[in-house]
């Protein structure tokens, strides 16, 4: 039904594509899987026509036996809503702010001339019925910015199946949201496959969400299909050594057997922190929301202790207020047993006992600074000592980066050297803990799983001690010793990682795991 | 929406009430004695006397702003020193030709700026975009009043056109009015249409940029079509913040127009009332101007509202 | 890196006239004190390349001079809005929420309900007119102005983990403001300074036109254009000429802020 074959595609004269043919059949799911940049989304957009200005593509481009390469603008705009729909990763943004949900669904059928206004209004309100929004709860008159991440997605989606089209395209379509919506989602567009026998091209950088969904694989890489076939099949064979390479950076496991001694580093000691709630009404004050309900931990020295939770769970408040930024209202944080304060009154021999790595390689350094510079900035704790370049070319190395890093400017680098840098920089002073705060979250599974090796390996060589925060189970399964699962502010779980994982015994934890999509284990081609 | 609004009309009296504290200093306070200073140094003692008391200037400072701003409120401004009459009187007779003006200049001003700078993103990067731009560039360098000179020049000196200037009244007909109303509008509206045109343009360039208009496209949605059903409206709320403050530009710009065309509006009477130390006059008339901007201001709050339902909530 | 044409447009224009201004120090044609009266409402010749004034003071001489007070009161009103607004703004941001934030963002927008020339009304209407009560108008119009961009700016930066790195490094709000903030900044308040500076030579020319900038005898581009407006009958020139300065002037200096925009922003640099 859906027949690519040998596009190749440049923008600017950039080649993009190359070569890129596969066919997609009625009331198949097709994966395709790929990392950043490797040409998965610009697919996705040669098959709408949507590309960016300045393209040039050759090839053929079939949606039921015409080639929509050839089609005219106008032809395109008929065919795309109708025939081919498409939902996109970001859901907070896709929708647009000033129009109500209802209108927004209505439109693709107005726009297509398939209905009248109250016909449309009427079937737009059947559609977000069956993508899981009841009448009673999401009254078609309401806005997004009302809605959550995965109510908007499911907008998204009667949107784009509206008009029943043959294809649905789905770009990351979970990517931006929790793992329990993430599966509620993928279990939706499973549905709606089955019942309106429609094909899915679902793009995703994430293997385990191919394996449990799509019928049909194809492994793209540099704009190139590097392998494509029947789903099971290809788990089990997996001829390509980039498909190996990918399913084993994405299930990595570095070795990370650091000793744990008993002395304790980090004491949480009933942590609460409130924040006043909105007013609904003008002489009544809601009771404040508790982002921090009465926690209580301890990391002990040499250990890797994972706090995992969805979002909105507290765990960057508690993060913030170990670093020292924010204050608590209740209860205590001790580092060495001394108390953490917020701002300028925690002392700075204080300070130096904890860094921070965060999540966004990009947003993690001052653009206007060199690496040197930047890497020094935790000396501001410390009096600026004579050799500060010496001091910076050691903690590079340390991370794997060449010592003469730091005379450039952050922007030379990729994504998981500015993380290594940040690694570095987190070292420079020689703390006895690193928070990371979804410090992998961002990057490619294959950098990822070279992070985690370098984090395991300082982790033996210093003797650190890591407070690994992440909504991502499989990375916390890989790195940390003992975990800690957070719901709605509160401690719900704690205990050696292998146990929670494995027989967990809140019924969140079990609600996460069984969400979090996993690769049959009996696929695991070795 | 109701508690929005009201939340509005508060921060506006507020903002009000600040005003008037302002030029209530400036203009009773850091001269010294206002009786003094508007008689010059020639004045005899007694006269200062019998000013201070016509005045009022014998009270507490306190009781003073309380007396004019409650003298305010119900309409009375107080009696101008130079004209010996009501200083509401004054502006109530100058009022209509300041106020149509500049309302006619604003309306002129978002006539001309929506199309133009829809036309202008509609085709970005083609001829007549470049072209557009390249005439609101020269359009925002261009000083109102000169231009109004120029206007001048050719449609009342050459072409005889229109009158060069004064203002007929309103009771010789309104067509008589708005017609020696028309070129200094277009020299207010002109300068301020090509600055709002290029707001429209790059807030509309702006907004196409979003997800949600490719959520659109990939509805079925013609690049037209996106940009009409979905950018325009939000496009709207940069280009509200700069029809308010524009309000406030056309005023005073209105005032210096005035003097161009030699109309006998808010400007004419402010000028004198400087050159003939009127502070009276001088102060009544700013508060008034004030009161303007800051009414255009919660006018404009109201219409973000209306726009963008993510505000009613608040 | 190629210049966008408008930056080198813009550059060319506004050099123009800022040499003019500083070879108005040491030279010009003629010299604008001194009236000639015999020589008055001459047209363009070898001796008065654009003809003389009422006076019969040389223009080309009056226009250099001229541009020297437009040039000066609009960079001192720059510098005022900047001086005050910028610290203002960022002090704001730093502490976002606070009453500190809340009284510097309603003294803003009080200030924003006074016009630069109803500012100057009122100055005037005390101190009587002068080029420095028009400083002073259009540099208090200019705080509220740098205040909320840089405010804005900064709030979006705030954001960014390398502030919270900062913070965790111990260092205070005034020094992540002044080491992180300000030069990340840097380029939208170079952009906004050359809008304000254009935008403080249209207000110079019409406080000047309506009599509350500088004085007689000071050559300004608006008294220039107050002296032709009675004679536009007849010498149409003397109206056209420094009001074409004035376009010229500020049509290089917008010019040149949108090519240091275009340059400038990455934004629109990647869009390209």
């Amino acid at each position: 039904m859906i027949s690519l074959r040998k596009l190749n595609l440049s923008i600017h004269r950039l080649p993009i594509l190359k070569d890129v043919s596969f066919d997609i059949a009625q009331g198949q799911i097709f994966g395709l899987v790929g990392e950043s940049g490797s040409g998965k989304s610009m697919t996705a957009l040669a098959l709408m026509q949507l590309l960016p200005q300045g393209f040039s593509a050759s090839g053929q481009v079939m949606v039921d036996g015409t080639d929509v390469l050839a089609l005219s603008e106008a032809q395109m705009c008929a065919l795309r809503g109708n025939e081919i729909g498409m939902i996109f990763q970001e859901p907070m943004t896709a929708l647009n702010p000033v129009q109500t949900i209802g209108d927004q669904v209505a439109e693709t059928l107005l726009i297509h001339g398939k209905a009248n206004k109250a016909e449309a209004a009427k079937i737009a309100r059947r559609m977000l019925n069956r993508v899981g929004l009841p009448e009673d709860k999401f009254p078609a008159s309401r806005y997004p910015h009302e809605l959550s991440g995965g109510q908007r997605q499911r907008v998204c989606i009667a949107m784009a199946i509206a008009l029943r089209p043959k294809l649905l395209i789905a770009d990351e379509p979970t990517t931006a949201l929790d793992v329990t919506t993430q599966a509620q989602i993928l279990e939706l567009l499973q549905e709606l496959v089955a019942e309106e026998d429609m094909s899915l091209l679902l793009i995703t950088h994430d293997l385990a969400v191919v394996a449990g969904m799509a019928d049909y694989v194809a492994v793209m890489r540099k704009g190139e299909i590097v392998e494509q076939g029947q789903t099971e099949h290809l788990f089990k064979t997996m001829s390509h050594p980039y498909t190996r390479q990918l399913f084993e950076a994405s299930s990595h496991q570095p070795d990370h057997g650091a000793k744990t001694q008993d002395t304790p580093i980090l004491e949480v000691i009933n942590a609460t922190r409130e924040y006043a709630a909105p007013r609904t009404k003008l002489f009544h004050r809601p009771p404040p929301f508790r982002a921090v309900d009465n926690v209580s931990f301890t990391l002990k020295r040499g250990e890797s202790l994972g706090l995992v939770g969805e979002s909105g769970c507290g765990k960057s408040t508690l993060t913030r207020a170990i670093l020292g930024l924010d204050a608590l209202q209740g209860g205590e944080i001790r580092l060495s047993g001394e108390p953490v304060l917020a701002g300028q009154h925690m002392p700075t021999h204080l300070r130096q006992k904890v860094q921070v790595v965060f999540q966004d390689p990009y947003g993690s350094f001052n653009p206007r600074h060199k690496v040197l510079r930047l890497v020094m900035e935790p000396f501001h704790l410390t009096a600026p000592p004579d050799n500060a370049r010496e001091h910076v070319a050691e903690a590079l190395e340390t991370v794997g980066m060449p010592a003469d890093a730091m005379d450039r400017y952050i922007h030379e680098f990729s994504g998981g050297q500015r993380q290594r840098i940040a690694i570095a920089r987190a070292l420079v002073l020689h703390p006895d803990l690193i928070v990371l705060d979804e410090a992998v979250s961002a990057l490619d599974v294959s950098i990822r799983a070279q992070i985690l090796d370098l984090l395991a390996d300082l982790q033996k060589r210093l003797g650190l001690s890591y407070l690994f925060i992440s909504h991502d189970l499989t990375v916390v399964q890989a790195i940390t010793d003992r975990v800690l699962v957070m719901q709605r502010g509160k401690i719900v779980e704690t205990g050696p990682t292998e146990q929670v994982f494995t027989s967990p015994a809140h019924p969140y934890t079990k609600q996460l795991l069984d969400a979090a999509p996993q690769i049959p284990a009996d696929w695991q081609a070795r | 929406m109701i508690r929005f609004a009201a939340t509005r009309l508060l921060s506006l009296a507020l903002s009000l009430l600040m005003a008037s504290i302002v030029v209530f200093a400036v203009v009773e306070v850091i001269p010294g004695d206002p009786a003094s200073y508007m008689l010059g140094l020639n004045a005899t003692p007694e006269a200062v006397e019998a000013l201070r008391n016509e005045l009022g200037l014998n009270g507490s400072l306190w009781a003073r702003y309380i007396g004019w701003v409650s003298g305010m409120l119900v309409g009375d401004f107080g009696q101008s020193y130079t004209y010996r009459v009501p200083v509401s009187d004054l502006i109530a007779q100058r009022i209509w030709v300041s106020l149509p003006l500049a309302m006619i200049a604003l309306l002129m001003s978002t006539l001309i700026a929506f199309p133009v700078g829809l036309i202008a993103a509609a085709r970005r990067g083609k001829f007549s975009d470049y072209s557009i731009m390249g005439l609101t560039q020269l359009g925002i360098a261009v000083p109102n009043f000169w231009f109004a000179m120029l206007l001048v020049l050719v449609f009342a000196i050459n072409l005889h056109w229109f009158g060069a200037g004064g203002f007929p009244g309103w009771e010789n007909g309104i067509l008589a009015g708005l017609k020696a109303l028309t070129l200094p509008a277009i020299a207010l509206a002109l300068p301020q249409a090509s600055i709002l045109a290029r707001v429209m343009r790059s807030s509309l360039l702006e907004t196409l940029t979003q997800d949600y208009i490719r959520s659109a496209r990939a509805k079925g949605l013609t690049r037209a079509q996106a940009l009409r059903r979905h950018a325009l409206r939000n496009a709207m709320i940069p280009v509200l913040t700069i029809i308010g403050l524009q309000f406030s530009f056309l005023l005073a710009g209105a005032i210096i127009i005035e003097n161009v065309f030699y109309l006998p509006g808010l400007g004419q009477l402010i000028y004198k009332g400087i050159t003939q130390r009127d502070l009276v006059v001088v102060e009544s008339v700013v508060m008034l101007l004030v009161f303007a901007v800051i009414l255009v201001t919660f006018l404009v709050d109201l219409a973000y509202a209306a726009v963008d339902p993510r505000l009613r909530k608040r | 890196m190629r210049l966008p044409i408008q930056l080198i447009i813009g550059a060319l224009l506004t050099s123009f006239f800022v040499i003019a201004v500083l070879v108005s120090f040491v030279w010009t044609p003629h010299d604008v004190t001194v009236l000639t009266i015999a020589d008055k409402l001459q047209p363009p010749s070898a001796k008065y390349w654009l003809g003389t004034d009422h006076f019969g003071r040389d223009m080309f001489s009056m226009l250099m001079v001229g541009a020297r007070t437009s040039i000066a009161v609009a960079i001192v009103a720059v510098g005022i809005g900047m001086g005050i607004g910028v610290p203002l703004g960022l002090m704001a941001a730093a502490n976002k929420g606070s009453l500190l934030d809340e009284v510097i963002m309603r003294g803003n927008d009080l200030i924003f309900a006074f016009p630069s020339l109803v500012i100057a009304i009122l100055i005037t209407a005390v101190f009587g007119p002068s080029a420095v009560n028009a400083i002073l108008a259009i540099g208090i119009f200019n705080i509220p102005v740098f205040a909320r961009v840089s405010r804005g700016a900064a709030l979006s930066i705030w954001t960014l983990d390398y502030i919270l790195a900062a913070r965790t490094f111990g260092k205070g709000r005034v020094r992540i403001s002044a080491e992180h903030i300000l030069p990340n900044i840097a380029n939208l308040l170079i952009v906004q300074g050359t809008i304000q500076f254009s935008l403080g030579i249209l207000a110079e020319a019409g406080l000047s036109y309506v009599g509350l900038g500088a004085q007689p005898p000071t050559p300004s581009w608006g008294r220039m254009l107050a002296d032709a407006q009675t004679m536009i009958y007849t010498k149409p020139m003397l109206a056209i000429l420094p009001g074409m300065a004035i376009v010229l002037m500020v049509l290089g200096l917008n010019l040149m802020g949108d090519g240091l925009r275009d340059l400038l922003d990455p934004r629109i640099r990647r869009e390209r």
